[in-house]
């Protein structure tokens, strides 16, 4: 039997205002615990919120960058529920006219171009952190983060694969680290994923019973929990049993989900309008203003990449997708002649050395200037594409200059004829053998003595040099 | 619309009252009194007026982001029943 798999994503941004969504007090990350609170965000009785101008404009922001249609006439809403890191028992959120609706996010997928629909984008205050202390009767509640203003964008359920729910992910925090709205930390809480799938026997039309998932505290596990549940599910309808909808819990140590205990009730959140915040008229001016100021977004400036500097789709695609790695690459082209050389280095050496150190691009301590410094050397032929590679791991961890580098260990390109025909007289006479298969036809030969002259030099022989003169020595 | 037993019992549940049976009675007779009266505005023709969700005509009131001075910790803490060091402390919760 063979079923499809229908998967709609809910995600929570923090906003990158400075003070809260409806009072002054600061949103930084990372503060002393309960030392950004006023009345306002402790929910003090008789006191008036009044709605952050700029959360409104990133909200608008937000859902012009992910295509949507922006309200003419938006209000919030109180949803109402007790929880201890919700002081007021309400969160004032929008229910009913939400600042954006109906927009998509395109995704690749298999070389072609999927379009995922977004349903909603709204704006809202998050709610405080709670600490549970291991073995204690109590919890701990911060409400440094009450207030800090969020969107949630809702996708419809229009991903139909682990993968596609992976790529939409990717997609969406690229284009809001684009447009500068939010930085999208998740180890940070600022960005948060929920997610719901269920899957449904092909061909059929209805929707299968569908299952959110929470816990989520990477894309990797985001993957990693859908690929578990879709097999779950299928299991359970091949064995006959039925499906219920539910919540489970990501399990990231064991690797599976795990039911939540069903609570007597379900949430029942009795929206009604916010009495105290007076609605919104969403003017078409200001819209058309935030709209004409969108800098360019991740599709635009793939394009631009393969039109204007001749890259691979695929190198632009890689470039382009996340602001940070992009303007470095950038910065790097604009101080050197040869875009795709460019390309190769920051897409293999310059990745292969983040990933390996876990690192992000923001942290990376050589400037653009200093790896094109360094590939000038390779093109003047003062260090070979082998020495270079070393250069540029020194250059990684330490941000010297390319030039020091090389002085320091030494590894300028030997391309002294004189001193090549030396060595290469050397290895000949040491490797008799190897000459003697050379002659009798084995091309081979020749790669193992070019080998034994790299041993000699440490790898700093000008490899052409050594091919010409072992060829002339060799007769 | 009637509102019936249960539906007393849920709202209380909601709100975290707990009432005798006497008192659920009362509230079941208010409650249907409220909707009864609600059923009265119904009557009133409203097809040309737009929905309102405030009643004073006022619109896009903003302020600019500017981070002002918070309370003291102190001053944030007073009023907390229980505390622990920096934190409000209260009953665990965990939603499993």
């Amino acid at each position: 039997m063979n079923y499809e798999t229908v998967i709609g994503l809910e995600v929570h941004v923090e906003l990158l205002t400075k003070s809260k969504v409806f009072c002054g007090c600061s949103t930084e990350f990372g503060g002393e615990p309960n030392t950004h609170c006023c009345p306002i965000c402790l929910g003090m009785p008789g006191v008036l919120p009044v709605t952050n101008k700029k959360a409104v404009e990133y909200a608008i922001k937000a859902g012009l960058a992910l295509n949507c249609e922006i309200a003419a006439y938006s209000k919030f809403d109180r949803k109402n529920y007790f929880y201890p890191d919700l002081p007021k028992a309400y969160q004032i959120s929008q229910y009913d006219l939400p600042i954006a609706r109906n927009g998509y996010i395109e995704i690749e997928v298999d070389g072609k171009t999927r379009r995922i629909g977004i349903t909603r984008v709204h704006l809202e205050e998050d709610a405080g952190k709670l600490i549970h202390e291991e073995g204690k009767n109590n919890s701990l509640v911060d409400l440094n983060r009450t207030g800090v203003p969020l969107i949630e964008i809702v996708s419809e359920p229009d991903i139909r694969s682990p993968e596609e729910a992976w790529l939409y992910l990717n997609k969406l925090k690229s284009i809001l680290q684009y447009i500068e709205v939010s930085d999208c930390k998740m180890e940070e809480g600022s960005l948060r994923c929920d997610v719901n799938i269920s899957i449904r026997r092909e061909g059929v039309d209805k929707f299968g019973t569908k299952v959110e998932i929470k816990n989520l505290g990477s894309f990797k596990a985001v993957r990693r929990s859908l690929e578990y549940e879709e097999k779950r599910q299928r299991e359970v309808i091949e064995e006959g049993g039925e499906l219920i909808q539910e919540t489970r819990r990501w399990d990231e140590v064991r690797g599976v989900t795990v039911s939540m205990r069903n609570k007597e009730e379900a949430h029942d959140y009795r929206y009604f309008p916010e009495p105290d915040l007076v609605p919104m008229v969403l003017d078409k001016d200001w819209i058309a203003e935030i709209k004409a100021n969108l800098p360019e977004l991740p599709d635009a400036r793939k394009e631009r990449y393969v039109k204007e500097f001749g890259l691979p789709a695929y190198d632009a695609g890689v470039l382009t997708s996340s602001k940070a790695l992009s303007d470095f690459y950038e910065e790097c082209i604009s101080h050197y002649h040869d875009p795709k050389v460019v390309s190769n280095w920051v897409m293999v050496e310059m990745m292969g050395l983040l990933n390996e150190k876990g690192m992000e691009v923001e942290q990376i301590k050589f400037k653009p200037e200093q790896l094109a410094a360094m590939l000038r050397m390779m093109d003047q032929g003062t260090i070979s594409g082998k020495i270079a590679k070393e250069v540029f791991r020194d250059m990684f961890e330490t941000g010297e200059d390319p030039e020091v580098i090389v002085k320091r260990k030494g590894l300028v390109q030997i391309s002294d004829e004189k001193e090549l025909e030396r060595i290469a007289t050397k290895v000949i006479e040491q490797n008799q053998k190897s000459v003697q298969d050379y002659k009798n036809g084995k091309q081979k030969a020749l790669g193992f003595l070019v080998g034994q002259m790299m041993k000699e030099t440490r790898g700093k022989a000008n490899p052409q040099m050594v091919n010409e003169i072992l060829k002339k020595l060799l007769g | 619309m009637k509102i019936e037993k249960h539906t007393v019992d849920h709202v209380a549940n909601l709100a975290r009252l707990y009432l005798s049976e006497e008192e659920k009675a009362e509230m079941m007779e208010k409650l249907n009194s409220i909707l009864d009266y609600m059923e009265k505005l119904n009557e009133l023709d409203t097809t040309n007026i737009e929905p309102t969700a405030h009643v004073i005509p006022i619109k896009n009131v903003f302020r600019e982001d500017e981070v002002k001075e918070s309370l003291s910790l102190e001053e944030t803490l007073k009023n907390a029943p229980d505390r622990s060091g920096n934190f409000f402390r209260v009953p665990r919760i965990i939603e499993e």
